[in-house]
């Protein structure tokens, strides 16, 4: 009966049950962490009912609007980063003092590697950047929503699932031991059939295919949705880059939704895909896993790529260099990104042939990668620059994403590839273009449009320590890897005897602390930028001269965007506007807007999505049938629902949009030399004006 | 907009000017599953892909133990016929439901016929997946049947979503009539029938005549 009902669950499944039957550093260390689940539940549970926030949260939850998906998107990156970095100075503090074994057990180790990765590549970075694209791209291209908002909110969901299921693992039984590429055998049955591989399967599986979901709909939303005249030709470059992130998680996570399929066939009904025995083959799992991933890289940096190119035109004021030749570079890594899978194995035992092939087409990629940094550099030149915060990113982001880039084509060699391989120079290659590419793409961007659509700015002093702790911390953490790597220490490992490494792990193992200093400063500007928003208000829309369609709009953007759509002339729209002295003239005509209602077909999806993936990973059948069927019913059932839709009146719009309107004229706005002062109110007055 | 009414918006069977602005609505709708269906394509490339990396093992049966080419005919016809009665579907409603009100029997009907063609289609391949597992073919013996198994388990149970979705759009037209919603469902549905057939005609090829001749 009891099995029947929880499966393989048993009380000694719960974490915090072992550290009670075992005490010692580890199962303390693994408490302390499940302990958070209940207790941090608790006060968030405490804090809505004291505030009463329980009818504005499930607002939230049953929202559709695509910058309140953004948020929920962002907030769920923060959350899991926080866990994610953690996990990493655990690991980092733990080889520090790995001389002849560390404080960690090598399962715990093991558990902690495979979740720090998948933790940051799956519920990290890429929530963060699909959450700055909702925000973001729907506003830059004059749309008012996305193409199928119902679709976005399940996408999120399905996230939630994926997030959830990782975080559980903590409390409830143990993650996979197989690293974040969940490699066979090591995730097979045979070497481990405990719960963690299946944790694994089913958290990337679900939430990847909500990610499918999300490049489907933003693929549609860039295709169909843009505004009168804007070709094309006309998009600003974060909208390209994020219609070819789309396009890659388009074609990139049917192979992850398959090897997991395939691997889960394994586990669970004794298929033989990748077994040693009976014709598997753990190569094909690899070679899978792969064709998602390097496009994956990809889906991560391009959109990153986009912030940089808007901060590099909007914060030097001058239009972007090269625009075409950046759209097209970002074009050629979409497609080179399918074509160099086979780089993360070069020795797997192929010919040289082939390796060469793939080594060349990896180099390749250097080229277009190259060109986009020439085209920033020479969009700085000669610009009114001023130095932003996202500027500073920008300026570590151009020498240490560069090193990274680098070190990516010493390993593009074969030959060389065959002594780097699986070393800690590895890990600094892929620290090094993650962290300065990926995180300063996205925590600059959420500096660059956080006053769109809270309203506020944040506050520079704390946002600038912010960027130099995290290059600073990047810097001692990862650079070190690499010579650790050059030396032969392999990557993964809990302890090790040659007493050469230690200074340079000790070196690494502080720059970890202060990259935990960076998280918490992250959380400290944002506290601090809320208590002080009343002085950081731009209600105008426009603090920092915007090019872009997005910033023609009051701050915080109201649900419908825009009360009028834009017409689309030129690629800087707002900028030709605003230089003409047309951007805030009166509008003649206002239409009533018809925007989706809120609607629980997400937040349904991704309960029993969560009953679901729990119910698989302990075996208790029926929790995961009656979830099944429960979320065909859900579909079948929204199938029959009437199409519920809000109207907004033209009057409403009308007095809201006039009053922004008739104050934008009237207001006197402020030059770029107080653009971090409590005088912007995000209203730009042209000062220099530089021709491109 | 009323320029665009004539053209043809999106890949495949537009609905055309006599529907209104239930052609437009369409663009956006069919273009998205237009779209997800070739990330579809791309599941199924994978799991193909494997299949052509695996070899039937000494040990248990092969290709000429287990199928059955008369009854993979039988499946092919049940197939093909379907995306034929499902095309008189969609015809159906695009030449007589472009105003309001049409009486909607011609298209239950060959919906109905559709679907009962996908059950003839898997009820054929479900015995012979009973009957290569009886003649020692389980897909948990070998590299080989795992990926037959799936290759082709995977095709079946994209069928039999899309007949439980074509009743779906039978109830919902005998519900609710031929309205904008179900007009946009049953396009997206055809694509989806179509492309299943288009995925069949491979396997077909490749795993069953690939694997005898």
């Amino acid at each position: 009966m009891f099995e029947a009902l929880f499966g393989r669950l048993t009380w000694d499944s719960i974490i915090l049950v072992q550290e009670f039957e075992d005490p010692n550093l580890n199962t303390f260390i693994t408490a302390g962490a499940a302990a958070m689940m209940p207790v941090g539940g608790a006060l968030v549970v405490a804090l809505l009912f004291w505030m009463k926030w329980w009818k504005p949260l499930f607002e939230w939850l049953t929202s559709v609007d695509h910058k309140k998906i953004g948020t929920m998107y962002i907030i769920f990156a923060v959350i899991m980063l926080f866990r994610g970095v953690v996990e990493g100075i655990l690991m980092r503090v733990n080889q520090a003092v790995g001389l002849n074994g560390g404080f960690l057990s090598s399962d715990h180790f093991n558990q902690l590697f495979t979740t720090h990765g998948t933790n940051m590549i799956f519920f990290v970075a890429m929530p963060f950047l699909i959450g700055l694209i909702n925000i973001v791209v729907p506003l830059q291209i004059g749309a008012r929503d996305v193409a199928f908002p119902k679709l976005n909110q399940i996408s999120l969901g399905l996230t939630a699932v994926g997030g959830f299921l990782i975080m559980i693992s903590l409390l409830v039984g143990e993650f996979s031991t197989g690293g974040w590429t969940g490699y066979p055998s090591f995730t097979g049955r045979l070497i481990n059939p405990g719960v963690g591989p299946d944790y694994y399967i089913l958290s990337v599986g679900i939430s990847g295919l909500g990610s499918t979901l999300t490049g489907v709909n933003f693929a549609v939303t860039i295709y169909k949705m843009r505004t009168a005249g804007m070709s094309f030709m006309r998009m600003p470059l974060f909208t390209w880059t994020a219609l070819c992130t789309s396009i890659l998680l388009i074609y990139a996570m049917p192979p992850l939704t398959a090897c997991c399929l395939m691997l889960g066939l394994d586990r669970y009904l004794d298929f033989h895909f990748f077994t040693n025995d009976m014709g598997g083959n753990l190569m094909n799992f690899i070679n899978l896993f792969w064709m998602f991933g390097h496009p994956e890289v990809y889906i991560l940096i391009l959109p990153a790529f986009g912030v940089m190119s808007e901060i590099a035109a909007t914060f030097s004021g001058k239009r972007l260099y090269g625009y075409t030749g950046l759209v097209a570079a970002t074009m050629c890594i979409a497609v080179l990104s399918f074509m160099v899978w086979l780089h993360h194995f070069f020795t797997m035992g192929q010919s040289t042939t082939v390796n060469a092939a793939f080594g060349i087409a990896t180099l390749l990629i250097a080229i277009p990668t190259g060109v986009k940094i020439y085209d920033w550099l020479a969009t700085l030149w000669g610009g009114r620059i001023r130095f932003t915060t996202p500027m500073l990113y920008l300026c570590g982001f151009f020498v240490l994403f560069a090193l990274g880039g680098l070190s990516g084509v010493i390993l593009a060699s074969p030959a060389l590839d065959y002594q780097l391989h699986n070393s800690l120079f590895l890990v600094a290659h892929f620290h090094n273009v993650i962290i300065p590419g990926v995180l300063f793409g996205v925590l600059a961007g959420i500096y660059y449009w956080f006053p769109k659509i809270y309203g506020f700015r944040l506050l520079d002093g704390y946002s600038r320590i912010t960027a130099f702790l995290w290059a600073f911390g990047f810097i001692l953490a990862f650079l070190p890897l690499y010579q650790v790597g050059m030396m032969g220490m392999t990557r993964r490992t809990v302890s090790y005897e040659d007493p050469a490494l230690v200074p340079w792990l000790v070196v690494s193992g502080i720059g970890a602390l202060f990259l935990g200093l960076a998280f918490t400063f992250v959380l400290l500007t944002l506290w601090r930028s809320v208590v002080h928003r009343k002085k950081l208000m731009v209600p105008f829309g426009d603090p920092w001269d915007g090019r872009t369609l997005e910033w023609w709009t009051p701050a915080p953007t109201p649900e419908w965007n825009f009360a009028v759509r834009p017409r689309v002339d030129s690629r800087d729209a707002f900028s030709e506007a605003k230089a003409k002295g047309t951007a805030y003239q009166p509008v003649e005509k206002y239409e009533d807007i018809e925007m989706p209602a809120n609607t629980y077909y997400g937040l349904i999806i991704a309960t029993l999505g969560s009953g679901l993936g729990f119910g698989l990973v302990w075996y208790m059948w029926w929790l995961a049938i009656i979830c099944f069927l429960g979320c065909i019913v859900t579909v079948i059932t929204y199938a029959f629902l009437p199409e519920r839709k809000k109207i907004i009146p033209a009057a409403a719009v009308r007095e809201i949009d006039e009053a922004w309107r008739r104050a934008a004229r009237e207001g006197r706005g402020v030059t770029r030399d107080d653009e971090c002062k409590q005088a912007n109110q995000g209203l730009a007055r042209p000062d220099l004006v530089i021709n491109p | 907009m009323s320029a665009r009414t004539g053209q043809s918006l999106h890949p495949g069977l537009n609905l055309g000017e006599e529907h209104g602005d239930d052609h437009l609505e369409a663009e956006t709708s069919v273009f998205g599953f237009w779209v997800f269906m070739m990330s579809d394509l791309v599941t199924f490339g994978m799991f193909f892909a494997v299949f052509a990396t695996t070899v039937p093992l000494a040990c248990c049966p092969g290709p000429k133990e287990l199928f059955d080419l008369g009854s993979i005919a039988w499946q092919t016809a049940f197939l093909l016929l379907s995306s034929v009665t499902s095309g008189m579907a969609v015809l159906t409603m695009k030449q007589e439901h472009g105003g309001r009100g049409a009486c909607s029997k011609k298209l239950v009907f060959w919906l109905l016929v559709t679907a009962l063609l996908g059950c003839a289609f898997l009820y054929r391949e479900i015995s012979d997946f009973i009957s290569m597992a009886a003649a020692g073919g389980p897909p948990t013996r070998s590299g080989y049947l795992s990926a037959l198994w799936s290759l082709v388990g995977l095709h079946g149970l994209h069928v039999t979503g899309g007949i439980i979705w074509c009743l779906v759009i039978v109830a919902g037209v005998l519900v609710r009539g031929v309205d904008r919603r179900w007009k946009l469902t049953l396009l997206r549905w055809a694509v989806f029938w179509h492309f299943l057939d288009v995925v069949w005609i491979f396997i077909f090829t490749f795993v069953f005549l690939g694997g005898l001749l």
